[in-house]
């Protein structure tokens, strides 16, 4: 399995990750291994198998839908990068 | 000082033979002296530290002090600490404040332990030799050419070299087993769900488990019955009562049905691991234990579906980081998408980069059920194969890893070279299992540390404590520090 330059440009895109022009093919090379890697699984037979999500099979647990966090408004902004008036900034978004 | 257990430790604190502030100002001082050069902590919490060490004394005068009131620890930097910088060793976190403690973080302040500071780590948790940090390498104290392993490197070393008598770390794949094994110390990786996960930055969700290194089962046996439980938020964590994991350390092992699996000695594993791993087996038969051959079929498989699994997962969790709410945002952005682009692409490491884009490929369109859906099926498998050899047998054996501690610099090129050195310890995660290192010896070789793996059934992890504990008793291969930081103290 091989993943070519322009393939990892897409998947780069999607992650929204940019990469350096220069470090394209590296990465080509690294993904193409490790989905390379991954082929080995198709070695084995798991059609009759159920998937496993959590080690117990546990469900999901629900809570009651009820306000348990306090405001901690202007102690959670401070690690913004960028506020305004208790607001998040982020580039213009619309014309 | 630095031999002492914790209950030694205790004892001291609370006979006045030294105050918490004396014994975490000597810690301290340790820290300021060694750790330029092994780079085990990312941030010193000097203030804190005194601050809850002083606390201790007055809880440990009024006679209110509890068992590990007094004791230094350390965190690894992936853990929530209200108001000191967290920053899971990655560039994005750089200048994160955290504005609440983990779970963990809150049971270890309320039982009286200060803390020293937040250790070293691969960026995020990802990797097996913590040459993945945005903060530099962590090196190994047995010999600085070599890497402590990873990801919770630091707080290994930080062990390792007696900077912190405690600490903490996290095991997504093997990430607490692999250093203590490198680094010659004891470290536990308890059953997913044990330990709350409320405040530790998360990898991949579904595998991602805290838990201790400590110098000896007794002292991790300490701190991890204090640190787990059942936490309401955390939605995978399993109501379960907590046992006195201390009280049991001390029954005997006559009898105990250990399990060896064939697939763990086989082809790949270094002859000089191999040795000191069927050393403290033939140790185990004179304390009274039965040797059983099992197999694990499937462990060929773990190596794959893990790096679907976990990648996946993390591609997810890690797409939190967008430059808006907190973390690294880029210079200039021109529009929003530039802004995610930039700051993730700037922000983010190359390994984090790599398994966050394999995550996204695996789970973007008309991949599911090839990639993911897949993988947790042959998670099933391989948890199944767990299942019937706990069927025979109390506890499984073997090596946590096939060699010893790599230089540094030997694996970056590759990362596949890194996946395929925690062989051992990943089919763990997959299954939720607990598992430890415990040192036994040292490779011929090259004299490095080498750890034995004892893994055990789900929620298990007094057992373990117990069938490590009576090996500590009657070697000395956990005492065993590097001379270089113990001499003459």
């Amino acid at each position: 399995m091989s993943l070519s330059p322009d393939e990892v440009k897409s998947i780069a895109f999607l992650a929204r990750l940019s990469i350096q022009e220069e470090n394209i093919e590296q990465y080509s090379q690294d993904l193409s291994n490790i989905f390379g890697l991954v082929e080995q699984m198709n070695a084995a037979n798991v059609d009759q198998i159920e998937p496993m999500a959590h080690p117990q099979d546990a469900m999901q647990r629900l809570r009651d839908d009820v306000v348990t966090e306090e405001n901690q408004r202007e102690k959670l902004m401070s690690n913004a990068p960028l506020t305004e008036a208790g607001l998040f900034l982020v580039p213009k978004v619309l014309d | 000082m630095i031999t002492k257990s914790l209950t030694e430790l205790s004892t001291s604190l609370k006979a006045g033979d030294f105050s918490s502030v004396e014994l975490t100002q000597f810690y301290l001082d340790r820290i300021a002296k060694y750790d330029g050069e092994l780079n085990s902590f990312i941030t010193v919490t000097e203030e804190q530290a005194l601050a809850g060490a002083k606390a201790a004394d007055e809880q440990i005068a009024a006679g209110t002090a509890g068992a590990l009131t007094g004791i230094p620890m350390a965190h690894k930097d992936l853990f929530c600490t209200d108001g000191v910088r967290t920053s899971c060793a990655s560039k994005m976190l750089g200048n994160f404040i955290a504005p609440y403690n983990a779970t963990v973080v809150e049971k270890l302040n309320a039982a009286g332990m200060p803390m020293l500071g937040k250790t070293n780590m691969d960026e995020f948790a990802m990797g097996s030799s913590n040459e993945n940090s945005y903060y530099g390498a962590v090196k190994n104290p047995w010999d600085l050419e070599r890497v402590p392993g990873g990801s919770s490197g630091g707080s290994a070393v930080a062990v390792a070299a007696r900077l912190a008598p405690v600490a903490t770390g996290t095991d997504t794949g093997g990430s607490i087993r692999q250093p203590a094994s490198l680094t010659g110390i004891t470290g536990i990786k308890p059953t997913y769900g044990r330990v709350s996960r409320f405040g530790m930055i998360a990898y991949a969700s579904s595998l991602d488990q805290g838990g201790i290194f400590g110098t000896s089962a007794s002292d991790c046996a300490m701190v991890l019955e204090t640190m787990s439980g059942f936490d309401p938020k955390d939605s995978t964590s399993v109501e379960r009562d907590v046992p006195n994991m201390s009280a049991s350390l001390n029954d005997s092992i006559k009898g105990l049905k250990i399990g060896l699996p064939k697939e763990f000695f086989g082809e790949g594993l270094d002859s000089s691991v191999a040795e000191v791993v069927n050393d403290a087996i033939e140790e185990y038969k004179k304390l009274g234990a039965e040797i059983v051959e099992i197999s694990l079929p499937n462990t060929h498989l773990a190596i794959p579906s893990y790096y679907v699994i976990a990648p996946a997962e993390a591609s997810s969790n890690l797409s939190r980081f967008d430059g808006v709410r907190y973390g690294y945002r880029c210079e200039a952005p021109v529009d929003l998408t530039d802004m995610y682009m930039r700051s993730r692409g700037e922000g983010f490491g190359t390994e984090v980069k790599r398994r966050i884009m394999t995550g996204t490929y695996a789970l973007s369109a008309g991949y599911y059920d090839a990639y993911y859906l897949k993988a947790q099926k042959i998670r099933r498998l391989i948890s199944d194969d767990f299942k019937k050899a706990f069927e025979k047998v109390d506890v499984i054996m073997g090596p946590v890893a096939p060699e010893t501690a790599f230089k540094l610099g030997e694996k970056t090129d590759d990362p596949i070279s890194m996946y395929l050195a925690d062989i051992y310890t990943l089919s763990l995660n997959l299954a939720g299992l607990t598992g430890m290192s415990v040192p036994a010896g040292f490779s011929k070789n090259n004299k490095m540390p080498v750890g034995l793996q004892i893994i055990g059934n789900y929620f298990e992890e007094a057992k373990l404590l117990n069938v490590a504990h009576q090996y500590q008793q009657v070697t000395d291969w956990h005492k065993q520090a590097p001379s270089a930081y113990t001499g003459g103290e």
